[in-house]
Parts: C-alpha cells; sequence; structure tokens
C-alpha cells in the first residue's frame, strides 16, 4: 500500500485510485510492485502540490477480514495509539 | 521566577510572526518539504506517526499557575486535551495541526514560553535539578545561571547549526538531580577552598546509541568567566566535531576521542583567547538581575511537624515529600505515574486544576522534573494534608515518587516516528505487576527507565533496570540493562544479552527483582547489589526459563 501524511493536519492518508483517502480499508492493495511504484511515482505530484509530505510503500496481508499492515508501526498508524482507544482513527478522529 | 523584559518579549513575538510566515509560505507552495523541515524543528514542530508533535520548552523546569493554565488552554483548543511531559522539561502536544502551530506559539509567547530549539541541532532547553530553589542540599539555585545560559544560547549565531544537537544542564546541590553526567554539558554549582560559589564543568555525556558519562574539563569556574568557558568549548566543539556521520556529531564522541587532557588543553586554549580579548564576562549586576527573578519566597515561620492523617497519606509522605530548605515547608513531587497510566501525560482538566492548587497552596509555582513528574517545591507541611486529598480527586495523588512503579518511557511506537518499538505499554504492564504498595516498598528505590529506540529517550542507559525496545523483522522486542544510574554515582547500564518479546519482557523483569530480593545485604539499593554481585546472578534468573528468551 502507498500512505503519506497530509500536509496541513498530518493526518494519514492512503492512496487510492489516483487520490487520497483516510481509512486503510479503503486503499488500494498492490498486488504487482510495479503498480505500487507506479502509484508512488503519481504520489509526487501531491508531493509538488503541497498536499501531502512523504508518501511510502509499506507491506500488507490480505485475508477474509480485510487488510492487516505486517509491521506494527503500520497497524498502529491506521488505528492510533494502542494505550489509547480514545484516540485516532481508531476513536472515529480524523481531521476535515 | 524570571520574567520577560522588553527585549525578550520582542524577540519571542518575532520569532512568532516569524514562523506564521514560513508555515505561509509552506502551505502556499512557496517552500517545499525539505526547505520548510530544519525551519519547522527549530520551533519544536516534528511530523510524528499519527499528527505533527509540538515540543514546547519549560525553561529549567520552571512554570507558573498562569503558565500552566495556558497549557491546559492550548491542549483544550488546539490539540486532544492532554499534554505529555517529557525528560527533559518539555511538554509535547501529540496532535496539533500546521495551520494552527503559529496560533499556539501566539498563546505561549503571551505566558512568556516559546518552543525555540527544542529541536534541531541547536543548543536545546536548558534543564535544571527540578527541586532548585527549595532542596536542603542545595549551595545555590541552579536557574539564575540556567536562565543566563538561555538567553547567551537563544539564536547565538555561532551555535545555531552545530554539528548535532547540544544538551546543557545545571545542579546546584550535591545530589545529582539533573542527570548531570548525561549532559553534552553540565554545570555544577560548587564551592571551592575558600568558599567561594563557582562551576564544576562536565562535558561529554550523552545517551542515544554511544553512551557516555562526561568528565571533568573544568574544575573550578568563577561565575564571571562561565560563559567565556561554555563559549570555548562550544568552539572546541564547533571546530572538531564531526560533521560527516551523524552518528559520530555529539561532542561525546569527540570528547572520547580527544581525551580528558586534550580536552581539556583545546578548551583552555579558546579560554584565554576570550579572556585575553575581555569579552564575555558575565556582569555582576547582571548576575545579581536575573538573580533576582529567582529570589525564595518569604518563608513563614512555622512548625515543622507535618500533620498525621489516613494510611494513603503516610504512603504519599513517605515517598513523595522531601526536605526543604525551610523549617515548617516541604518540597512535594506529583505522580504523573498511575499505575497503568501513561508516564507523563496529564489531562487539560488535571493542569487547570493543578493550577489552582499552585495558587491555593504552592506559591502559584510548579516544576516539571526529568523524571517526568511535577513537583509543588514550596508548599506548608500544614496543607500536606488538603494537598493530598485534591491530588488524589485528581488522580494525581499515587504514593510512588522513585519507587519500581515510577518508570520513565519515552512516546514510543505509539507516537514517535523514530522508535523501533512500543515503551508506554511495557511501563503499563510492569507497574500493573508491581501494584501491590507494601511489595513496593519492600523493593526501595529502584529506578526503571524504557526508550522505544536507541535515541534513548527514555534515559534507558540511566536506569537501575533499563529496556531498550528493538525491532527485529517488524517485531517489537526489549533488551535488559542493569545497573545504569543518572544520579551523582552516574553508570551505564550493563546490556543482559538476547532481547525478551512483549509478552516475555514483564516476567523477566519480576524475575531480576526476585533475584534482587534474595541477593540484596541490609540497606542496599538494587543498584548497590547489582554493583556488588554483577550481572550473573540477575541473568541466570532472567534466563531462567529458556522459553522466555525469545531469540
Amino acid at each position: 500500500m502507498l500512505t503519506a501524511n497530509r500536509l496541513v493536519d498530518g493526518d494519514v492518508l492512503y492512496w487510492k485510485a489516483g487520490d487520497w483517502v483516510l481509512a486503510l480499508k479503503d486503499g488500494d492493495v498492490f498486488a504487482d510492485p510495479k503498480d505500487a511504484d507506479a502509484a508512488l511515482a503519481a504520489a509526487q505530484k501531491y508531493v509538488a502540490g503541497n498536499k501531502v509530505v512523504a508518501p511510502y510503500l509499506f507491506d500488507v496481508k490480505t485475508d477474509a477480514n480485510g487488510i492487516h499492515p505486517v509491521k506494527e508501526r503500520e497497524i498502529i498508524r491506521a488505528k492510533g495509539p494502542t494505550v489509547r482507544d480514545d484516540l485516532g482513527k481508531q476513536a472515529g478522529q480524523v481531521n476535515v | 521566577m524570571y520574567r520577560y523584559d522588553e527585549f525578550d518579549a520582542k524577540f519571542v513575538a518575532e520569532r512568532v510572526e516569524q514562523f506564521r510566515g514560513q508555515v505561509a509560505r509552506r502551505l502556499s507552495g512557496e517552500l517545499n518539504e525539505d526547505q520548510f523541515k530544519p525551519l519547522r524543528l527549530m520551533n519544536g514542530l516534528y511530523l510524528q506517526l499519527h499528527a505533527y508533535m509540538l515540543r514546547v520548552a519549560v525553561p529549567y523546569g520552571t512554570l507558573n499557575s498562569r503558565q500552566m493554565r495556558k497549557l491546559a488552554h492550548i491542549a483544550r483548543k488546539y490539540d486532544r486535551g492532554y499534554g505529555h511531559f517529557t525528560t527533559r522539561q518539555n511538554i509535547q502536544y501529540n496532535w496539533p495541526k500546521l495551520v494552527d502551530v503559529p496560533d499556539i506559539l501566539s498563546d505561549l509567547a503571551s505566558v512568556e514560553m516559546h518552543a525555540i530549539q527544542t529541536s534541531g541541532n541547536c543548543i536545546r532547553n536548558v534543564t535544571a535539578d527540578h527541586f532548585a530553589g527549595a532542596a536542603a542540599d542545595e549551595i545555590e539555585d541552579p536557574r539564575p545561571i540556567a536562565e543566563i545560559i538561555r538567553q547567551w544560547s537563544s539564536l547565538h549565531p555561532e551555535f545555531v547549526f552545530l554539528p548535532r544537537k547540544f544538551k546543557i544542564a545545571v545542579g546546584g546541590s550535591p545530589h545529582d538531580r539533573a542527570a548531570l553526567k548525561y549532559h553534552d554539558m553540565a554545570l555544577e554549582i560548587v564551592k571551592n577552598a575558600s568558599g567561594e560559589v563557582g562551576y564544576r564543568v562536565l562535558v561529554g555525556g550523552g545517551m542515544g546509541r554511544t553512551p557516555y558519562i562526561g568528565y571533568v574539563v573544568g574544575e573550578f569556574v568563577s561565575k564571571p568567566d562561565i560563559l567565556s568557558f561554555l563559549e570555548s568549548v562550544m568552539r572546541v566543539y564547533n571546530q572538531s566535531g564531526r560533521r560527516d556521520n551523524k552518528f559520530k556529531a555529539r561532542i561525546k564522541i569527540l570528547a572520547n576521542a580527544l581525551g580528558e587532557e586534550e580536552m581539556r588543553n583545546q578548551v583552555m586554549r579558546e579560554f584565554a583567547e576570550i579572556r585575553a580579548k575581555g569579552t564575555l564576562q558575565v556582569p555582576a549586576e547582571e548576575l545579581v538581575r536575573i538573580a533576582a527573578y529567582f529570589a525564595p519566597p518569604k518563608f513563614e515561620n512555622l512548625p515543622d511537624e507535618i500533620p498525621t492523617g489516613g494510611k494513603d497519606f503516610q504512603n504519599w509522605i513517605r515517598t513523595n515529600i522531601h526536605q526543604h530548605r525551610a523549617k515548617g515547608y516541604a518540597i512535594a513531587t506529583i505522580s504523573l505515574k498511575p499505575i497503568g497510566g501513561v508516564p507523563g501525560d496529564a489531562s487539560a482538566e488535571q493542569m487547570d486544576a493543578l493550577a489552582d492548587l499552585m495558587d491555593q497552596y504552592g506559591m502559584s509555582e510548579i516544576r516539571v522534573s526529568h523524571e517526568q513528574n511535577l513537583v509543588l517545591p514550596h508548599v506548608r507541611k500544614r496543607d500536606l494534608p488538603a494537598i493530598h486529598a485534591r491530588l488524589v480527586e485528581l488522580g494525581l495523588g499515587t504514593p510512588n515518587a522513585g519507587l519500581i512503579t515510577d518508570i520513565i518511557a519515552c512516546p514510543g511506537l505509539d507516537y514517535c516516528d523514530l522508535a523501533n518499538a512500543r515503551s508506554i505499554p511495557i511501563a503499563q504492564d510492569i507497574a500493573r505487576r508491581f501494584a501491590d504498595l507494601d511489595r513496593q516498598h519492600e523493593i526501595g528505590q529502584l529506578k526503571i527507565k524504557i526508550s522505544g529506540c536507541i535515541n534513548a529517550c527514555g534515559h534507558h542507559h540511566a536506569g537501575h533496570i533499563g529496556i531498550l525496545g528493538v525491532d527485529k523483522k517488524g517485531v517489537e522486542f526489549y533488551q535488559l540493562q542493569l545497573g545504569g544510574s543518572g544520579a551523582e554515582d552516574a553508570s551505564i547500564g550493563d546490556i543482559m544479552g538476547p532481547g525478551f518479546g512483549e509478552r516475555e519482557i514483564g516476567p523477566a523483569v519480576e524475575r531480576v527483582v526476585k533475584a534482587y530480593l534474595s541477593l540484596r545485604k541490609d540497606g542496599e539499593r538494587f543498584l548497590d547489589t547489582y554493583r556488588r554481585v554483577g550481572m550473573e546472578p540477575f541473568k541466570n534468573m532472567a534466563y531462567l526459563d529458556q522459553l522466555y528468551a525469545a531469540h
């Protein structure tokens, strides 16, 4: 998957069909690394356009229950702090 | 406490407007991220896992009630209702929007606070003993010289682009409560043989991936000479510190490479040159002017007894009260380590209520300690029952200062972009395991410090038991270190061996503590026992069940 932080507020974003969404579950999963690299290249226009900061690719696994980041870091970014379930995306807190 | 003069106020206000312009230019695209990043960092603004993070300086750890209320206001208005007090006497907000940061800085400036130089390769927030001006063992209040250093080092043209960050701490008593020997440079207030008060200057301490204990580079530096001497150290660092490798750029690497004698020689050469020019003497009247801001409050003549109270009150008195210089007064530590809570966090409501408590009982003053607690430096002993009762109502009455559950932990992977592993859940798990207060008292003083990466914001090298989180192929593991100390008997903890998994580290700590209880002699702290018997018996216990040895 492809992720970045939104410039204006730092919120975590995920790449979806040429644009960005706020929830991991709504993002594109790239089975083919070439597609992932192409998305990363395409995301540069949002960097140049001062919409997002530091886009990068990360690994996920998928199953019947949805998308699961491989690394703890991305699990936490997708949800919020594990020690405060009242904060972050897991609590429905997004900047609009 | 110090009040901004006209110059300070103008300087901080201009800096706010300068940053407002920089943010506007970033948002409009006039600045790209590469250009903007060093500018935001010099104003304490990071981009972390979930959002931006703003680090606000609490110079030498001192806050008045007006400032505390403003911190609560910022938490409520611009953040998500809380702040996190750090090991460097800062407060961090974890959720500010970039567009709001200039307004936050403006609010801070209105109460004489800022976020300048809380990040970047510059001289950072100057820290001090959190008992400054109150401790019974103090030679002199360290805050006046800390304030002078703050003024000297703020936007000093020679020190804005150092090889790496540079941290200075000041202590005023023989008991080191500021981790002096772990700082790039530290000042210890001392008296010489003739009774004159001056400074012992240490350099080259530090944590991170290459920990060092600092050494003395100036045994006794007189007050008027101190800035010349500090500038001499900074010049040696600026000239010879490595800029080719970020990991070897701190002054500790230079200090270790040069050795004590050569470092002293180079510093003394610079010092002689600066003195020959007759510059940078701190005028006596300026010392007096600054010191006057920190003049001790007028203490009443009060009886020295602490009122009696119930068991909870007595437990709090036992660990959270320290001896004050004035009869009838006490220093009260407010633990930010409730069992199972997040070390260092305080809600906006707690901050507001603390401001009221400060006004009512604490001469409107509070301190932020490097151990992530708060301190009421001047309270009447007769008021302690009322203070304790209010703290309990606020969830701030935990009687564990200095005990095993008074754990330092960095934000770790729950928040930090640099972290490899979570720190806070490990601290919470250990605190719950040792929640029984009788057991904590039986164990006695035991300082656990946890970092989520090698940068060591959780001071793991200085923990009696230190824990370092590492990443092994995307999975969190935790290394144990034993025998560290950040006090006057400073030492770097020894690494025990292979790391433990997230669920194994808590049980491993329990076994280490069990080993201590079986090995200790009368009166020995954990640290004393470790220093006497070494790693082996602890290691044998920690890895007793090899199933727990993660790899």
